[in-house]
């Protein structure tokens, strides 16, 4: 059949302008856009934290906070880190994109996808409140178990638990509505001819994302229930004196904790290869390879959780299956780094920013995983466990993972995004200073972990000295490399060298059809695709 | 560019620290157990085999990176999927391969690590518990030559060290008052418990670390090869004192342990003996005993955290009267809050003897601003009948 | 995906209320917290929570009514609509999985694992490894929880009543589908009716069983792992049946109204839908929560 029109806008072209607009808006584009400022936003705030954080590991001793302050900034930084940064940056793309992508005239359901986003800034509230009702002396402060809200401890804690139990209550909700409205998206809204396995990359990773929400987020939701019931109205489903057991919280935590860190990098490994694609001048390699293998890491992701906690005593069998099923995850993942570099093999490369970001991001998520694979060993995790291994193993993931592989997206549609092109001395500038201070933040970790040095303590013994000095330093230096990020993304939309429609030379698919910027209702007419 | 300026010191720091580190602390500690040398075999081999996957995959990368530029001018290249057989093998080769490293080379002498790291009974020559609790750690000799031995082992570095005000020690945050004495070649059985929230008993020369899981009975065991002194930390956030509970063990010679054990055993039979004691002793020794458990908490100045940590000056729970009419202890009086605790306050009657108890409660009603006038202090015997 | 049989998608315009409604839960939220942590005016930030959130649902959902009576919505937003309601469905089983992976790990390790250690080490010389269980008893957190006595609730009476009321339910709200499909109003009210009392009728036998488990049986939400599951299974499970009640009251006034025809009524299925869900999670308590 021949395009067809498709939109039926209510409101023609007389939508509110300056904040209702965004109070009100079913807009796509300015929903998608309100997440990744917000993102950002956070970004910031959860790095203010960890600077903190830094200083304060800067030398042995405490100098800056004590100890229990120092706790809560961890737990705090890691949530809205994940939560409150990262998540709200992909579903921020998949606001903008998603719908241009497959040719649609918007997101299936305009106003619950509102509804999602305005759910955050409340969240966002509920999780840094408790700091200044501290300052006013009401509570002790944020939540202070680290964002694994681990009982007894968060049954023990004050107030903040609770306020963290309830953000987390409204960061479900808001992502369990954006799911639901990318999935409905997805299977009913796209373009005629357009099949499943014609859907670009980045759709398939948002696909599998939204299952996985939908199937854990609620798990999640449960578990902090039940805490807030131990904690407030006497239930012992977490103390074995009434017949529960506090390594039940940890299993009903960890099958969404797993998932959830697939849930942060599936979009990523989604819109990665297109990149790759685009800069290389030729059509990703094994499409349907690198589905699949989405398909089987979605599936993997539900069933390795128990190796977070290995060291909390499992029968032997269980350790087995569990390890045995968690290096399992390596297979898809080598599949797909394969059909990544087979990508760029033998293309005719150019390499701007968005290209160098997505580079980089290959090598050193490649270092993040390789050493998930080894934490993944039983015996040896005993030794990895909870030390500061572990955490530089998931700050190559999770940072490099996923905050580097967000800004190639960044730097890849900001053009497309506001018609103008940024500055693309400063951002491979950009690119070269944080990639350059991260490692030399969190390759100093591995070493202090291996040293033994635990997570989660604010003062450590004379001979981790040397290294947690210089990650300190590296950590500043990266967190001023990111104001220089934010300076070229207003930079960009301020002003600067108009776009084309296709920005970039080697660029594929629907949304490189459009104006840049797109109109405000993007597919008034519905492409066909052959 | 400052920026870089920052980055080039860090560079040059590290450099520096390079010579500055004794070889071991770029991979794990020198093992002294079986385990603790598995896991290392094990770790260095994994490390080994990922370096050079990294390296493999790297290389490819960088080469195209460099051979396929467009600068260079170099056309892209239609790449067609593999279709005769012979391309299809050599696409299955790394997979296989991969599928060898996961589990044929990393699979089964992981498998062999477990099994050995799970058997804690098979040839366990004495079995000990550890008790971890906020935040201390506390041992007991089940059998053997040390049976009924009991004690806690509180951290002994002083605040002043820890605020910066005095030179830090080299064990600092390492150290504590009384050390875990195991012999040296016999294989262990630790059971491991908690008395509050979770913990993990790490000691990272010996390779096994344990949760501590309070209600729960975890297990593990050690088999320190080689004499010395061994520290570790607790591996599990457990609250504000979690950087503060190390493990401290001190491996010796049979006839030596042997030898300790009689002493500890004589030492604590005369701590546990009861007798009438003057208020300036109970005031003197309940000073140690406070800052010693209690500062982390109340402060050494008993001016407390408040609100989480209450105060302990003026506080109405040690200006109160302790005992009732009939002579028993008051619920919620002060020697119900130290035996039993309430909330974040933890049950100390497993942890402190008689005497302590009665010391630390006289400090605190006649010390730090305190002067209660009912129940002005309280003896030993009078702890010992409330345990009853 | 190609043919629509319309090809007009319709994207409402802008909408305040969803912003208003995540102030509402914001409210809502932390006027609970400042409540469990003996703050003050706690209630009455719930109460304003509430007031936001319950005017907001009946604003929105009643734009989305005249929506539909307006003949803004055609097949292809029908679809959006269903596969939405599906996965929204989903995810309400992923919520009750969690707490039924509780009563299991609970009935099937933990309990087992604490009357299992050897008589030399463990801490709880005579506990024994039965189900239903309150545990061990023992001090947590510095608080003494002696095992208390209770009797626990047994299937047959109540629970199995409510087990009928609810199937009976389900086929009375099937019943009244028919009708809307063939178009008989009068059947089409009378099986919502009937169906809108049953409901009423559960949450009432529910109320009952509550009470008599507080006043009689000595089973309360601290009685152990017990206690805990059974209260919040069957609470949640209550709740969630509270909700469908509402959604059921709602649907009965709009077919009163006629505002449903036999090829446009997904506002029903969608809530018969839930219905049926409810329906099965019932069925799962009866069997492991109840009986077994
Ligand atoms: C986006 C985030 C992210 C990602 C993608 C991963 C990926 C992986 N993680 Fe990670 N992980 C975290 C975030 C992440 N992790 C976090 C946040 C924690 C700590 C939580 C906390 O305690 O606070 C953690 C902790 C953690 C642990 C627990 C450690 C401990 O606490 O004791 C383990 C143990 O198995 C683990 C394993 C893995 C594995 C096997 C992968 C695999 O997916 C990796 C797969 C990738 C590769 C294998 C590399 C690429 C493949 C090739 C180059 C091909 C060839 C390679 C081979 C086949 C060998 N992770
Ligand atoms: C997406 C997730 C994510 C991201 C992006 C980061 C980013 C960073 N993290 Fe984070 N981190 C976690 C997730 C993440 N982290 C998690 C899950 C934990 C575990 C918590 C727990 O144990 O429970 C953790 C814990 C953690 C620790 C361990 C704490 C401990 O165990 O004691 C450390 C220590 O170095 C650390 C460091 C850093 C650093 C230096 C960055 C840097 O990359 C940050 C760089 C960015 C900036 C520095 C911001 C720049 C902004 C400014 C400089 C301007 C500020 C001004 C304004 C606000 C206007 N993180
Ligand atoms: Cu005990 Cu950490
Ligand atoms: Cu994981």
């Amino acid at each position: 059949m021949s395009t067809t029109t498709v939109a039926n806008h209510e409101e023609h072209h007389d939508h509110p302008t300056g904040i209702m607009r965004w109070l009100t808006t079913t807009n796509h584009k300015d929903i998608g856009t309100m997440y990744l400022t917000f993102s950002l936003v956070m970004f910031l705030v959860g790095g203010a934290m960890v600077l903190g954080i830094r200083a304060e590991l800067f030398k042995p001793g405490l100098q800056l906070m004590n100890p229990d302050f120092y706790n809560q900034l961890i737990g705090v930084h890691a949530l809205i880190m994940i939560f409150a940064a990262l998540m709200p940056a992909a579903t921020g793309f998949a606001n903008w994109m998603i719908p241009l992508q497959i040719g649609a005239p918007d997101m299936a359901l305009p106003r619950l996808n509102n509804w999602g986003f305005w759910l955050l800034p409340p969240s966002a509230i509920l999780l840094t409140l408790p700091f200044t009702l501290a300052l006013f002396g009401i509570g002790d402060g944020a939540i202070s178990t680290g964002w694994t809200f681990y009982p007894p401890l968060s049954v023990q804690g004050g107030i903040g638990v609770d306020f963290a139990i309830f953000a987390v209550h409204l960061l479900g909700i808001s992502s369990v509505m954006g799911s639901i409205n990318i999935i409905v998206t997805l299977f009913n809204m796209r373009a005629p001819g357009m099949t499943l396995m014609k859907m670009p990359m980045f759709a398939w990773g948002w696909l599998i994302t939204a299952f996985l929400l939908v199937a854990t987020i609620p798990v999640l939701a449960g578990a902090v229930t039940m805490l807030l019931t131990d904690r407030h109205f006497g239930t012992h489903f977490f103390d074995a004196a009434g017949g529960g057991d506090p390594i039940m919280f940890q299993h009903l935590f960890w099958f969404f904790g797993h998932p959830e860190v697939y849930i942060l990098l599936l979009p990523v490994w989604g819109f990665i290869p297109q990149i790759l694609q685009t800069f290389s001048r030729k059509p990703m390699y094994g499409y349907k390879a690198q589905v699949y293998s989405l398909w089987a890491i979605g599936a993997l992701a539900v069933v390795v959780w128990a190796h977070h906690f290995f060291t909390a005593g499992m029968p032997v069998p269980a350790l087995l299956y569990f390890m045995y099923s968690t290096m399992a995850i390596s297979l898809p993942l080598a599949v797909l780094f394969f059909c990544w570099i087979k990508t760029m093999w033998r293309g005719s490369m150019t390499f701007e920013t968005p290209m160098l970001f997505a580079v980089g991001w290959i090598i050193l998520f490649g270092i993040g995983g390789l050493t998930g694979l080894v934490l993944a060993d039983v015996a040896a995790d005993a030794q990895y466990h909870n030390s500061y291994f572990v955490v530089a193993h998931f700050h190559y993931t999770l940072f490099a993972g996923g905050i580097m592989g967000i800004m190639a997206g960044v730097y890849y549609w900001l053009p497309k995004m506001t018609g103008n092109m940024y500055d693309e001395k400063l951002g491979k500038w950009h690119f070269w200073l944080t990639a350059i201070s991260f490692n030399l933040t969190f390759i100093p970790q591995f070493f202090v972990g291996l040293a033994g040095m635990p997570r989660r303590i604010p003062d450590y013994a004379l001979q981790f000295a040397e290294f947690n000095m210089i990650s300190s330093i590296a950590a500043f230096a990266l967190g001023l490399s990111q104001l220089l990020f934010v300076y070229v993304i207003i930079k960009c939309v301020k002003g600067g060298k108009k776009a084309t429609d296709k920005v970039w030379e080697g660029a594929e698919g629907l949304e490189w059809t459009l104006s840049s910027p797109p109109p405000y209702h993007s597919f008034n007419e519905q492409p066909t695709i052959k | 560019m400052q920026v870089l300026k920052k980055i080039g010191l860090g560079l040059a720091a590290m450099l520096a620290s390079l010579n500055a580190f004794a070889d071991y602390s770029w991979n794990f500690p020198e093992p002294v157990t079986p385990m603790a040398l598995d896991t290392l075999h094990v770790h260095n081999k994994f490390m080994l085999i990922t370096m050079i996957i990294f390296v493999v995959v790297l290389a490819i990368m960088i080469y195209s990176i460099f051979a396929h530029r467009k600068t260079k001018g170099y056309k892209a290249v239609e790449d067609k999927p593999p279709s005769t057989a012979v391309e299809i093998f050599w696409v299955l080769v790394p997979f296989v391969i991969l599928l060898l490293i996961d589990f044929v080379i990393m699979g089964i002498p992981a498998y062999h690590s477990v099994v050995m790291m799970e058997d804690t009974r098979d040839k366990a020559t004495m079995v000990i518990k550890v008790t971890g609790s906020q935040w201390r750690w506390q041992y007991e000799y089940l059998d053997g030559d040390a049976q009924g031995i009991k004690f806690v082992s509180n951290l002994t570095t002083t605040a002043d060290q820890q605020n910066n005000a005095a030179e830090k020690g080299e064990n600092y945050l390492l150290e504590v008052d009384n050390h875990l004495v195991l012999p040296v070649g016999e294989k262990v059985r630790i059971l491991m418990t908690a008395s509050d929230v979770l913990h993990n008993w790490w000691v990272p020369q010996f390779g096994s670390s344990r949760v501590a899981v309070p209600g729960f009975i975890r297990e593990t065991w050690v088999q320190v090869d080689k004499a010395g002194t061994y520290r570790g930390q607790c591996k599990e956030l457990c609250g504000k004192g979690h950087g503060y509970m190390p493990v401290v063990v001190d491996a010796v010679p049979m006839e030596e342990y042997k030898i300790w054990a009689a002493a500890k055993k004589a030492e604590i039979a005369k701590a546990g003996e009861i007798k009438e004691m003057t208020k300036e002793d109970l005031v003197a020794q309940g000073k140690i005993v406070y800052e010693k458990n209690c500062a982390v908490c109340h402060q050494v100045n008993g001016a407390g955290l408040p609100p989480a940590f209450p105060a302990m000056t003026g506080s109405k729970v040690a200006l109160g009267p302790v005992f009732g009419a009939d002579g028993k202890y008051l619920k919620d009086g002060h020697m119900d809050r130290l035996l039993n605790g309430k909330g974040v306050m933890p049950a100390w009657k497993a942890t402190l003897n008689d005497t302590e108890i009665a010391a630390v409660i006289t400090y605190e009603r006649q010390a730090l601003g305190n002067a209660a006038s009912v129940d002005p202090i309280v003896q030993p015997a009078q702890v010992k009948a409330a345990r009853q | 995906m190609a043919t629509h049989s319309e090809n007009q998608y319709f994207v409402p315009h802008g909408s305040i209320y969803p912003s208003i409604l995540s102030v509402g839960l914001l409210s809502l939220a932390s006027g609970f917290i400042f409540n469990m942590n003996q703050l003050p005016f706690g209630q009455w930030m719930m109460y304003l929570g509430a007031a936001i959130i319950i005017a907001m649902t009946f604003k929105w959902m009643g734009t989305v009514i005249t929506e539909s009576l307006t003949g803004k919505y055609k097949n292809w937003e029908d679809r959006s609509f269903r596969v939405g309601m599906i996965v929204f469905i989903c995810s309400e089983v992923a919520f009750f999985a969690a707490f039924f992976g509780a009563l299991f790990y609970m009935r099937v390790l933990s309990v087992p694992d604490l009357a299992g250690y050897d008589a030399d080490i463990t801490p709880y010389k005579d506990f024994l490894s039965t189900w239903p269980s309150a545990g061990p008893g023992g001090v947590v957190l510095g608080t003494e929880y002696a095992v208390p006595k209770y009797t626990a609730m047994g299937p047959w009476g109540l629970p199995a009543i409510n087990t009928a009321l609810l199937l009976t339910s389900g086929a009375t709200i099937t019943w009244a589908h028919w009708a809307l499909i063939k178009n008989k109003r009068t059947q089409l009210v009378l099986g919502m009716l009937a169906t809108v009392l049953l409901g009423v009728a559960f949450l009432i036998c529910q109320g009952m069983e509550y009470h008599h488990a507080y006043t009689e049986l000595g089973l309360t939400l601290g009685t152990g792992a017990y206690g805990a599951t059974f209260f919040m299974l069957t609470g949640f499970h209550g709740f969630h049946v509270t909700l469908g009640t509402i959604m059921l009251i709602v649907i009965l006034i709009r077919c009163m109204k006629g505002h449903f025809t036999p090829e446009h009524h997904f506002g029903f299925e969608g809530v018969a839908w839930y219905w049926h869900f409810v329906d099965v999670v019932w069925l799962g308590l009866f069997i492991f929560v109840y009986w077994l």
